[in-house]
Protein backbone atom coordinates (compact mmCIF):
# COMPACT_ATOMS: atom_id res chain seq x y z
CA UNK A 1 0.00 0.00 0.00
CA UNK A 2 2.44 2.68 0.91
CA UNK A 3 4.81 1.52 -2.01
CA UNK A 4 1.97 2.50 -4.62
CA UNK A 5 1.18 6.00 -2.49
CA UNK A 6 5.47 6.57 -2.79
CA UNK A 7 4.69 5.54 -6.66
CA UNK A 8 1.58 7.90 -7.14
CA UNK A 9 3.48 10.74 -5.30
CA UNK A 10 6.81 10.70 -7.03
CA UNK A 11 4.87 10.55 -10.44
CA UNK A 12 3.59 13.71 -9.24
CA UNK A 13 6.20 15.19 -8.20
CA UNK A 14 8.09 14.13 -11.73
CA UNK A 15 5.18 15.90 -13.70
CA UNK A 16 6.19 18.89 -11.98
CA UNK A 17 9.69 18.44 -12.00
CA UNK A 18 9.44 17.77 -16.22
CA UNK A 19 6.74 20.64 -17.15
CA UNK A 20 7.84 23.69 -19.24
CA UNK A 21 10.51 25.86 -17.15
CA UNK A 22 9.72 29.23 -17.17
CA UNK A 23 12.91 30.64 -18.14
CA UNK A 24 15.76 28.44 -19.73
CA UNK A 25 18.56 30.61 -19.11
CA UNK A 26 18.10 30.15 -15.70
CA UNK A 27 18.16 26.71 -15.91
CA UNK A 28 21.27 26.67 -17.78
CA UNK A 29 23.00 28.68 -15.18
CA UNK A 30 21.54 26.08 -12.95
CA UNK A 31 22.77 23.44 -14.65
CA UNK A 32 26.46 24.40 -15.26
CA UNK A 33 26.12 24.78 -10.97
CA UNK A 34 24.94 21.13 -10.33
CA UNK A 35 27.70 19.79 -13.04
CA UNK A 36 30.35 21.15 -11.32
CA UNK A 37 28.79 20.47 -7.48
CA UNK A 38 27.14 16.54 -8.39
CA UNK A 39 29.68 15.63 -11.06
CA UNK A 40 32.82 17.06 -10.87
CA UNK A 41 32.95 16.81 -7.39
CA UNK A 42 32.73 12.89 -7.60
CA UNK A 43 35.40 12.76 -9.90
CA UNK A 44 37.72 11.92 -6.89
CA UNK A 45 35.88 9.12 -5.09
CA UNK A 46 34.97 7.42 -8.36
CA UNK A 47 38.77 7.75 -9.15
CA UNK A 48 39.79 6.37 -5.90
CA UNK A 49 37.67 3.25 -5.73
CA UNK A 50 37.96 2.39 -9.32
CA UNK A 51 41.71 2.54 -9.09
CA UNK A 52 41.42 0.23 -5.97
CA UNK A 53 38.42 -2.09 -7.91
CA UNK A 54 40.57 -3.12 -10.88
CA UNK A 55 43.40 -3.83 -8.71
CA UNK A 56 42.24 -5.73 -6.62
CA UNK A 57 39.71 -7.67 -9.75
CA UNK A 58 43.30 -8.37 -11.27
CA UNK A 59 44.93 -9.74 -8.30
CA UNK A 60 42.11 -11.94 -7.52
CA UNK A 61 41.62 -13.17 -11.42
CA UNK A 62 45.64 -13.72 -11.09
CA UNK A 63 45.56 -16.04 -7.93
CA UNK A 64 42.68 -18.16 -8.90
CA UNK A 65 42.81 -18.51 -12.55
CA UNK A 66 46.31 -19.75 -11.71
CA UNK A 67 46.38 -22.86 -13.92
CA UNK A 68 48.09 -24.42 -16.87
CA UNK A 69 44.76 -24.41 -18.73
CA UNK A 70 43.71 -20.82 -18.58
CA UNK A 71 45.66 -18.45 -20.33
CA UNK A 72 47.06 -15.40 -18.48
CA UNK A 73 45.81 -13.34 -21.40
CA UNK A 74 41.94 -14.06 -19.78
CA UNK A 75 42.89 -11.95 -16.37
CA UNK A 76 43.69 -8.70 -18.51
CA UNK A 77 40.18 -9.66 -20.59
CA UNK A 78 38.19 -10.38 -17.01
CA UNK A 79 39.66 -7.17 -15.35
CA UNK A 80 38.19 -4.82 -18.33
CA UNK A 81 34.84 -6.95 -18.86
CA UNK A 82 34.30 -6.89 -15.10
CA UNK A 83 34.95 -3.26 -14.82
CA UNK A 84 32.94 -2.02 -18.10
CA UNK A 85 29.86 -4.48 -17.52
CA UNK A 86 29.38 -4.15 -13.52
CA UNK A 87 31.43 -2.25 -11.65
CA UNK A 88 31.89 1.11 -13.70
CA UNK A 89 28.69 1.75 -14.01
CA UNK A 90 26.71 -0.12 -11.17
CA UNK A 91 29.15 -0.08 -8.24
CA UNK A 92 30.11 3.54 -8.66
CA UNK A 93 26.45 4.21 -8.98
CA UNK A 94 25.90 2.50 -5.42
CA UNK A 95 28.75 4.81 -4.09
CA UNK A 96 27.26 7.96 -5.73
CA UNK A 97 23.67 7.15 -4.35
CA UNK A 98 25.53 7.55 -1.31
CA UNK A 99 27.69 10.87 -1.63
CA UNK A 100 25.53 12.37 -4.02
CA UNK A 101 22.25 11.20 -2.85
CA UNK A 102 22.24 12.29 0.78
CA UNK A 103 23.79 15.74 -0.39
CA UNK A 104 20.36 16.16 -2.49
CA UNK A 105 18.48 14.77 0.11
CA UNK A 106 19.37 16.99 2.57
CA UNK A 107 20.00 19.98 0.77
CA UNK A 108 16.16 20.08 -0.62
CA UNK A 109 15.14 18.59 2.16
CA UNK A 110 17.22 21.85 4.64
CA UNK A 111 15.08 24.25 2.11
CA UNK A 112 11.88 22.71 2.29
CA UNK A 113 12.02 22.84 6.66
CA UNK A 114 13.48 26.63 6.47
CA UNK A 115 10.87 27.34 4.02
CA UNK A 116 12.79 28.13 1.00
CA UNK A 117 10.80 26.11 -0.83
CA UNK A 118 7.47 27.95 -0.27
CA UNK A 119 9.32 31.43 -0.99
CA UNK A 120 10.12 30.04 -4.63
CA UNK A 121 6.44 29.38 -4.65
CA UNK A 122 5.51 32.15 -3.56
CA UNK A 123 7.54 33.78 -6.42
CA UNK A 124 5.65 31.67 -8.69
CA UNK A 125 8.41 29.47 -9.74
CA UNK A 126 7.91 26.26 -10.50
CA UNK A 127 9.97 24.69 -7.42
CA UNK A 128 10.33 21.21 -7.93
CA UNK A 129 11.31 21.56 -11.47
CA UNK A 130 13.54 25.11 -10.11
CA UNK A 131 15.36 22.52 -7.93
CA UNK A 132 15.33 19.19 -9.21
CA UNK A 133 15.58 19.04 -13.12
CA UNK A 134 18.91 20.43 -13.32
CA UNK A 135 20.19 18.11 -10.68
CA UNK A 136 18.81 14.91 -13.41
CA UNK A 137 20.00 16.83 -16.63
CA UNK A 138 23.26 17.08 -14.91
CA UNK A 139 24.28 13.81 -13.35
CA UNK A 140 22.46 12.13 -16.61
CA UNK A 141 25.16 14.13 -18.88
CA UNK A 142 27.89 13.93 -16.20
CA UNK A 143 27.74 10.49 -14.83
CA UNK A 144 28.64 8.88 -18.11
CA UNK A 145 31.72 10.54 -18.29
CA UNK A 146 32.58 9.47 -14.71
CA UNK A 147 31.72 5.80 -15.80
CA UNK A 148 34.25 6.22 -18.70
CA UNK A 149 36.60 7.60 -16.17
CA UNK A 150 36.33 4.72 -14.18
CA UNK A 151 36.67 1.91 -16.54
CA UNK A 152 39.87 3.34 -17.61
CA UNK A 153 41.39 4.20 -13.68
CA UNK A 154 40.36 0.81 -13.04
CA UNK A 155 41.88 -0.80 -16.13
CA UNK A 156 45.13 1.41 -15.11
CA UNK A 157 44.71 -0.29 -11.50
CA UNK A 158 45.36 -4.04 -12.95
CA UNK A 159 47.77 -2.83 -14.89
CA UNK A 160 49.96 -1.56 -11.86
CA UNK A 161 49.39 -4.46 -10.28
CA UNK A 162 51.00 -6.57 -12.98
CA UNK A 163 54.07 -4.42 -12.83
CA UNK A 164 54.29 -3.92 -9.29
CA UNK A 165 53.79 -7.40 -8.11
CA UNK A 166 55.01 -9.58 -10.70
CA UNK A 167 51.86 -11.92 -10.53
CA UNK A 168 51.84 -11.47 -14.27
CA UNK A 169 53.47 -10.09 -17.42
CA UNK A 170 52.13 -6.63 -17.57
CA UNK A 171 51.90 -7.03 -21.70
CA UNK A 172 50.17 -10.22 -21.60
CA UNK A 173 47.64 -7.73 -19.23
CA UNK A 174 47.55 -5.54 -22.61
CA UNK A 175 46.74 -7.72 -24.35
CA UNK A 176 44.34 -9.17 -22.14
CA UNK A 177 42.55 -5.71 -22.26
CA UNK A 178 42.71 -5.60 -25.85
CA UNK A 179 41.26 -9.08 -26.21
CA UNK A 180 37.92 -9.48 -27.96
CA UNK A 181 36.74 -5.71 -27.09
CA UNK A 182 32.92 -5.19 -28.15
CA UNK A 183 32.44 -1.50 -28.33
CA UNK A 184 28.65 -2.00 -27.74
CA UNK A 185 29.25 -3.07 -24.54
CA UNK A 186 30.65 0.04 -23.51
CA UNK A 187 27.11 1.27 -24.47
CA UNK A 188 25.40 -0.64 -22.18
CA UNK A 189 27.61 0.81 -19.40
CA UNK A 190 26.87 4.43 -20.64
CA UNK A 191 23.01 3.21 -20.95
CA UNK A 192 22.97 1.93 -17.82
CA UNK A 193 24.61 4.94 -15.67
CA UNK A 194 22.19 7.31 -17.15
CA UNK A 195 19.36 5.47 -15.81
CA UNK A 196 21.16 5.05 -12.53
CA UNK A 197 21.90 8.71 -12.18
CA UNK A 198 17.96 9.81 -13.30
CA UNK A 199 17.02 6.90 -10.28
CA UNK A 200 19.29 8.80 -7.94
CA UNK A 201 18.61 12.28 -8.89
CA UNK A 202 15.16 11.90 -8.85
CA UNK A 203 14.43 9.94 -5.77
CA UNK A 204 16.74 11.80 -3.61
CA UNK A 205 14.79 15.29 -4.92
CA UNK A 206 11.66 13.40 -4.00
CA UNK A 207 12.26 12.49 -0.34
CA UNK A 208 14.08 15.73 0.31
CA UNK A 209 11.24 18.11 -1.49
CA UNK A 210 8.45 15.56 0.72
CA UNK A 211 10.38 16.52 4.08
CA UNK A 212 8.79 17.75 7.10
CA UNK A 213 9.75 19.01 10.60
CA UNK A 214 13.43 19.30 11.22
CA UNK A 215 16.87 18.61 11.42
CA UNK A 216 16.28 15.23 12.41
CA UNK A 217 13.50 14.27 9.97
CA UNK A 218 16.00 15.85 6.89
CA UNK A 219 18.55 13.22 8.51
CA UNK A 220 16.11 10.37 7.85
CA UNK A 221 15.14 11.55 4.69
CA UNK A 222 18.74 11.36 3.22
CA UNK A 223 18.85 7.65 4.73
CA UNK A 224 15.64 6.53 2.88
CA UNK A 225 17.01 8.82 -0.05
CA UNK A 226 20.38 6.59 -0.41
CA UNK A 227 18.74 3.36 0.43
CA UNK A 228 15.83 3.74 -1.78
CA UNK A 229 18.03 4.98 -4.73
CA UNK A 230 20.58 1.89 -3.92
CA UNK A 231 17.68 -0.68 -3.99
CA UNK A 232 16.35 0.68 -7.45
CA UNK A 233 19.66 0.69 -8.95
CA UNK A 234 20.20 -2.63 -8.16
CA UNK A 235 16.40 -3.93 -9.63
CA UNK A 236 16.83 -1.56 -12.58
CA UNK A 237 20.43 -3.61 -13.25
CA UNK A 238 18.95 -6.38 -13.91
CA UNK A 239 15.79 -5.31 -15.79
CA UNK A 240 18.27 -3.55 -18.15
CA UNK A 241 20.57 -6.20 -18.52
CA UNK A 242 17.50 -8.25 -19.44
CA UNK A 243 16.31 -6.15 -21.64
CA UNK A 244 19.20 -5.21 -23.59
CA UNK A 245 21.38 -8.06 -23.40
CA UNK A 246 19.17 -10.80 -23.14
CA UNK A 247 15.73 -9.74 -24.34
CA UNK B 1 -7.26 44.98 -0.23
CA UNK B 2 -7.76 41.23 0.82
CA UNK B 3 -10.84 39.70 2.24
CA UNK B 4 -11.44 36.07 3.47
CA UNK B 5 -14.90 34.74 3.97
CA UNK B 6 -15.74 31.82 6.27
CA UNK B 7 -12.35 30.57 5.99
CA UNK B 8 -12.43 26.53 6.84
CA UNK B 9 -8.68 25.01 7.00
CA UNK B 10 -8.42 21.88 8.48
CA UNK B 11 -5.26 19.40 8.68
CA UNK B 12 -6.68 15.22 9.11
CA UNK B 13 -9.99 16.43 10.21
CA UNK B 14 -9.02 18.99 12.80
CA UNK B 15 -10.44 22.17 12.56
CA UNK B 16 -6.85 24.49 12.71
CA UNK B 17 -8.93 28.18 10.72
CA UNK B 18 -12.74 28.20 11.47
CA UNK B 19 -14.86 30.51 9.68
CA UNK B 20 -12.60 33.35 9.80
CA UNK B 21 -14.20 36.55 7.87
CA UNK B 22 -12.19 40.11 8.16
CA UNK B 23 -10.50 42.32 5.66
CA UNK B 24 -7.68 43.39 5.03
CA UNK B 25 -6.89 47.31 4.34
CA UNK B 26 -4.73 48.73 1.11
CA UNK B 27 -2.20 51.13 2.49
CA UNK B 28 -2.19 50.13 5.96
CA UNK B 29 -0.33 47.50 8.19
CA UNK B 30 -2.46 44.95 9.02
CA UNK B 31 -1.35 42.69 11.81
CA UNK B 32 -2.80 39.06 12.29
CA UNK B 33 -2.21 38.06 16.41
CA UNK B 34 -2.96 35.55 18.72
CA UNK B 35 -0.57 33.04 20.93
CA UNK B 36 2.15 30.07 19.62
CA UNK B 37 -0.25 27.47 17.74
CA UNK B 38 -3.38 29.63 17.22
CA UNK B 39 -2.95 29.36 13.75
CA UNK B 40 -1.70 32.54 12.35
CA UNK B 41 0.65 30.94 9.92
CA UNK B 42 -1.23 28.71 8.53
CA UNK B 43 -3.73 31.72 7.80
CA UNK B 44 -0.92 33.59 6.25
CA UNK B 45 0.09 30.90 4.12
CA UNK B 46 -3.66 29.86 3.44
CA UNK B 47 -4.22 33.81 2.10
CA UNK B 48 -1.43 32.98 0.04
CA UNK B 49 -2.19 29.50 -1.46
CA UNK B 50 0.44 27.53 -0.03
CA UNK B 51 -2.20 25.56 2.05
CA UNK B 52 -5.46 24.47 0.24
CA UNK B 53 -8.27 25.80 2.06
CA UNK B 54 -11.73 23.51 3.23
CA UNK B 55 -13.96 25.96 1.99
CA UNK B 56 -15.11 29.65 2.21
CA UNK B 57 -12.87 32.42 -0.14
CA UNK B 58 -10.41 34.55 -0.51
CA UNK B 59 -10.53 37.83 -2.52
CA UNK B 60 -7.30 39.92 -4.00
CA UNK B 61 -9.53 43.61 -4.57
CA UNK B 62 -11.85 41.70 -7.06
CA UNK B 63 -10.53 38.57 -8.41
CA UNK B 64 -11.48 35.85 -5.97
CA UNK B 65 -8.33 34.26 -5.25
CA UNK B 66 -9.67 30.74 -3.97
CA UNK B 67 -11.10 30.15 -7.25
CA UNK B 68 -8.20 30.81 -10.10
CA UNK B 69 -6.92 28.52 -12.07
CA UNK B 70 -2.87 27.46 -12.51
CA UNK B 71 -2.53 30.24 -15.05
CA UNK B 72 -4.39 32.99 -13.56
CA UNK B 73 -2.58 31.90 -9.83
CA UNK B 74 0.47 32.30 -11.87
CA UNK B 75 0.34 36.02 -12.65
CA UNK B 76 -1.20 36.96 -9.41
CA UNK B 77 1.95 35.81 -7.32
CA UNK B 78 4.35 38.09 -9.29
CA UNK B 79 1.79 41.03 -7.15
CA UNK B 80 2.65 39.11 -3.69
CA UNK B 81 5.52 39.65 -2.08
CA UNK B 82 6.14 37.01 0.92
CA UNK B 83 8.62 37.19 3.81
CA UNK B 84 8.72 34.35 5.79
CA UNK B 85 9.48 34.00 9.42
CA UNK B 86 13.29 32.73 9.26
CA UNK B 87 14.07 34.74 5.89
CA UNK B 88 14.31 31.40 3.90
CA UNK B 89 16.77 33.01 1.65
CA UNK B 90 18.32 30.51 -0.60
CA UNK B 91 21.18 29.27 0.95
CA UNK B 92 23.26 28.66 -2.30
CA UNK B 93 22.94 32.26 -3.64
CA UNK B 94 24.30 35.77 -2.69
CA UNK B 95 22.38 38.50 -1.02
CA UNK B 96 22.21 40.51 -4.88
CA UNK B 97 21.48 37.07 -6.68
CA UNK B 98 18.76 36.72 -3.74
CA UNK B 99 17.59 39.11 -4.32
CA UNK B 100 17.39 39.41 -8.09
CA UNK B 101 15.66 36.09 -8.74
CA UNK B 102 12.37 37.21 -9.41
CA UNK B 103 13.44 39.87 -11.73
CA UNK B 104 15.63 37.23 -13.76
CA UNK B 105 12.21 34.90 -13.68
CA UNK B 106 10.00 37.36 -14.58
CA UNK B 107 11.32 40.54 -16.57
CA UNK B 108 13.28 40.52 -19.77
CA UNK B 109 14.99 43.42 -17.81
CA UNK B 110 18.84 43.54 -19.45
CA UNK B 111 21.55 42.95 -16.54
CA UNK B 112 22.22 46.53 -15.48
CA UNK B 113 18.96 47.15 -14.89
CA UNK B 114 18.30 44.01 -12.61
CA UNK B 115 21.05 45.27 -11.08
CA UNK B 116 20.06 49.25 -10.75
CA UNK B 117 17.06 47.69 -8.99
CA UNK B 118 18.57 45.59 -6.72
CA UNK B 119 20.61 47.93 -5.70
CA UNK B 120 17.92 50.75 -5.14
CA UNK B 121 15.72 48.11 -3.07
CA UNK B 122 18.62 47.34 -0.49
CA UNK B 123 19.10 50.68 -0.54
CA UNK B 124 16.03 51.03 0.79
CA UNK B 125 15.93 48.42 3.86
CA UNK B 126 19.40 50.32 4.51
CA UNK B 127 21.64 47.33 3.57
CA UNK B 128 25.15 48.14 2.12
CA UNK B 129 28.15 46.10 1.04
CA UNK B 130 26.37 43.14 1.44
CA UNK B 131 25.55 42.09 -2.29
CA UNK B 132 28.19 39.70 -2.42
CA UNK B 133 27.71 37.88 0.83
CA UNK B 134 26.14 34.47 1.54
CA UNK B 135 22.78 34.21 3.92
CA UNK B 136 25.14 31.74 6.37
CA UNK B 137 27.45 35.00 6.49
CA UNK B 138 24.88 37.90 7.53
CA UNK B 139 23.17 38.43 10.80
CA UNK B 140 19.46 37.68 11.76
CA UNK B 141 18.20 41.35 11.18
CA UNK B 142 19.88 41.44 7.78
CA UNK B 143 18.83 38.48 6.53
CA UNK B 144 15.09 39.93 7.57
CA UNK B 145 16.10 43.02 5.64
CA UNK B 146 17.41 41.12 2.19
CA UNK B 147 14.02 38.93 2.88
CA UNK B 148 11.90 42.27 2.84
CA UNK B 149 14.03 43.60 -0.71
CA UNK B 150 13.38 40.58 -2.37
CA UNK B 151 9.54 40.55 -1.02
CA UNK B 152 9.89 44.21 -2.93
CA UNK B 153 12.08 43.77 -6.02
CA UNK B 154 8.80 43.58 -7.90
CA UNK B 155 6.63 46.12 -6.55
CA UNK B 156 4.33 43.74 -4.77
CA UNK B 157 0.69 45.06 -4.41
CA UNK B 158 0.37 42.80 -1.54
CA UNK B 159 3.08 42.11 1.30
CA UNK B 160 3.09 39.01 3.72
CA UNK B 161 5.21 38.63 6.55
CA UNK B 162 5.54 35.80 8.91
CA UNK B 163 6.71 37.66 12.06
CA UNK B 164 8.90 39.71 10.67
CA UNK B 165 10.75 40.97 13.98
CA UNK B 166 11.21 37.65 15.56
CA UNK B 167 14.57 36.73 16.67
CA UNK B 168 15.80 40.06 16.88
CA UNK B 169 16.59 42.80 19.39
CA UNK B 170 14.13 45.44 20.24
CA UNK B 171 16.08 48.30 18.74
CA UNK B 172 16.50 45.82 15.51
CA UNK B 173 12.91 45.40 15.45
CA UNK B 174 11.51 48.25 15.87
CA UNK B 175 13.75 49.65 12.85
CA UNK B 176 12.27 46.50 10.51
CA UNK B 177 8.22 47.48 11.87
CA UNK B 178 8.54 50.93 10.80
CA UNK B 179 10.56 50.12 7.47
CA UNK B 180 7.40 47.82 6.46
CA UNK B 181 4.87 50.24 7.12
CA UNK B 182 7.02 53.00 5.44
CA UNK B 183 7.03 51.01 2.61
CA UNK B 184 3.46 50.08 2.74
CA UNK B 185 2.26 53.88 2.65
CA UNK B 186 4.80 54.63 0.37
CA UNK B 187 3.71 51.85 -1.93
CA UNK B 188 0.13 51.34 -0.66
CA UNK B 189 0.15 48.24 -0.53
CA UNK B 190 -1.85 45.62 1.38
CA UNK B 191 0.31 44.44 4.16
CA UNK B 192 -0.49 41.55 6.40
CA UNK B 193 1.60 40.78 8.92
CA UNK B 194 1.84 37.97 11.67
CA UNK B 195 2.99 38.84 15.00
CA UNK B 196 2.76 37.82 18.90
CA UNK B 197 5.36 41.13 19.78
CA UNK B 198 2.48 43.73 21.82
CA UNK B 199 5.40 46.51 20.39
CA UNK B 200 4.54 46.01 17.18
CA UNK B 201 1.12 46.14 17.84
CA UNK B 202 1.02 49.18 19.64
CA UNK B 203 3.43 50.89 17.32
CA UNK B 204 2.39 49.99 13.94
CA UNK B 205 -0.91 48.23 14.18
CA UNK B 206 -3.27 49.85 12.12
CA UNK B 207 -5.67 47.36 12.08
CA UNK B 208 -5.00 44.38 13.74
CA UNK B 209 -6.96 40.77 13.94
CA UNK B 210 -6.61 38.63 17.22
CA UNK B 211 -6.89 35.09 16.92
CA UNK B 212 -8.23 33.11 19.29
CA UNK B 213 -7.63 29.25 18.55
CA UNK B 214 -8.94 29.25 15.21
CA UNK B 215 -11.38 31.46 15.18
CA UNK B 216 -11.22 35.65 14.86
CA UNK B 217 -11.91 36.35 18.41
CA UNK B 218 -11.77 40.49 18.16
CA UNK B 219 -10.68 42.76 15.18
CA UNK B 220 -9.96 46.77 15.20
CA UNK B 221 -7.01 49.08 15.69
CA UNK B 222 -4.36 49.57 18.04
CA UNK B 223 -6.22 52.17 19.92
CA UNK B 224 -9.25 50.14 20.22
CA UNK B 225 -7.36 47.22 21.94
CA UNK B 226 -6.44 49.90 24.66
CA UNK B 227 -10.45 49.83 25.43
CA UNK B 228 -11.38 46.32 24.94
CA UNK B 229 -12.79 44.38 27.24
CA UNK B 230 -12.62 41.03 25.35
CA UNK B 231 -11.22 38.73 28.10
CA UNK B 232 -8.66 36.51 26.38
CA UNK B 233 -7.46 39.43 23.94
CA UNK B 234 -6.63 41.19 27.29
CA UNK B 235 -5.24 38.16 29.18
CA UNK B 236 -3.11 38.43 25.42
CA UNK B 237 -2.33 41.85 25.87
CA UNK B 238 -1.48 41.98 29.63
CA UNK B 239 1.13 39.02 28.87
CA UNK B 240 3.29 42.13 27.92
CA UNK B 241 4.13 44.70 30.53
CA UNK B 242 4.18 47.32 28.61
CA UNK B 243 0.76 46.95 26.92
CA UNK B 244 -0.39 46.48 30.23
CA UNK B 245 0.59 49.68 31.75
CA UNK B 246 -0.38 51.28 28.66
CA UNK B 247 -3.64 49.85 28.99
CA UNK B 248 -4.46 50.46 32.40
CA UNK B 249 -3.46 53.96 31.78
CA UNK B 250 -6.17 54.17 29.16
CA UNK B 251 -9.14 52.36 31.04
N1 LIG C 1 1.30 21.29 7.95
C1 LIG C 1 0.58 21.05 9.06
N2 LIG C 1 0.01 19.86 9.26
C2 LIG C 1 -0.74 19.62 10.35
N3 LIG C 1 -0.98 20.52 11.32
C3 LIG C 1 -0.45 21.75 11.18
C4 LIG C 1 0.36 22.08 10.05
N4 LIG C 1 0.76 23.36 10.16
C5 LIG C 1 0.24 23.80 11.33
N5 LIG C 1 -0.49 22.86 11.94
C6 LIG C 1 -1.22 23.00 13.21
O1 LIG C 1 -2.01 24.15 13.14
C7 LIG C 1 -1.99 24.85 14.37
C8 LIG C 1 -1.66 26.30 14.14
O2 LIG C 1 -0.31 26.40 13.78
P1 LIG C 1 0.38 27.76 13.32
O3 LIG C 1 1.73 27.41 12.81
O4 LIG C 1 -0.52 28.50 12.42
O5 LIG C 1 0.52 28.54 14.69
P2 LIG C 1 1.04 30.03 14.88
O6 LIG C 1 -0.10 30.81 15.38
O7 LIG C 1 1.70 30.51 13.66
O8 LIG C 1 2.08 29.82 16.05
P3 LIG C 1 3.52 30.52 16.26
O9 LIG C 1 3.23 31.83 16.89
O10 LIG C 1 4.18 29.60 17.20
O11 LIG C 1 4.20 30.62 14.95
C9 LIG C 1 -1.02 24.15 15.27
O12 LIG C 1 -1.74 23.41 16.20
C10 LIG C 1 -0.24 23.23 14.36
O13 LIG C 1 0.03 22.03 15.00
MG1 LIG D 1 3.74 30.97 13.10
Amino acid sequence: MRFFEFLGKYYILMTKVFSKPEKIKIYRKRILFEVEALGFNSIGIAAIISIFMGAVVTLQMSINLESPFIPQVLIGYATREVMIMEFSSTVVALILAGKVGSNIASEIGTMRITEQIDALEIMGVNSAGYLILPKIIATVLFFPFLTILSIGIGCAGGYFVAMFTGIMNPDTYIDGLKMDFKPFSITYSLIKTAVFAAIITSISGFYGYYAKGNSLEVGKASTKAVVVSSITILIFNLIITQLILIG
Amino acid sequence: MIRTENLVKSFNDRIVLNNITTVFEQGKTNLIIGQSGSGKTVLLKSLVGLHPIDSGSIYYDDVCFSDLNFKDLKRIRKDIGMIFQGGALLDSSTVEDNVKLPLDLFTNQTEEEKLERVNFCLNRVELLNANQRYPAEISGGMVKRVAIARAIVLNPKYLFCDEPNSGLDPVTSCVIDNLIKEITQEYQITTIINTHDMNSVMEIGDKIVYIHKGNKWWEGSNDDILRSDNKELNEFVFASAMAKRAKLATL
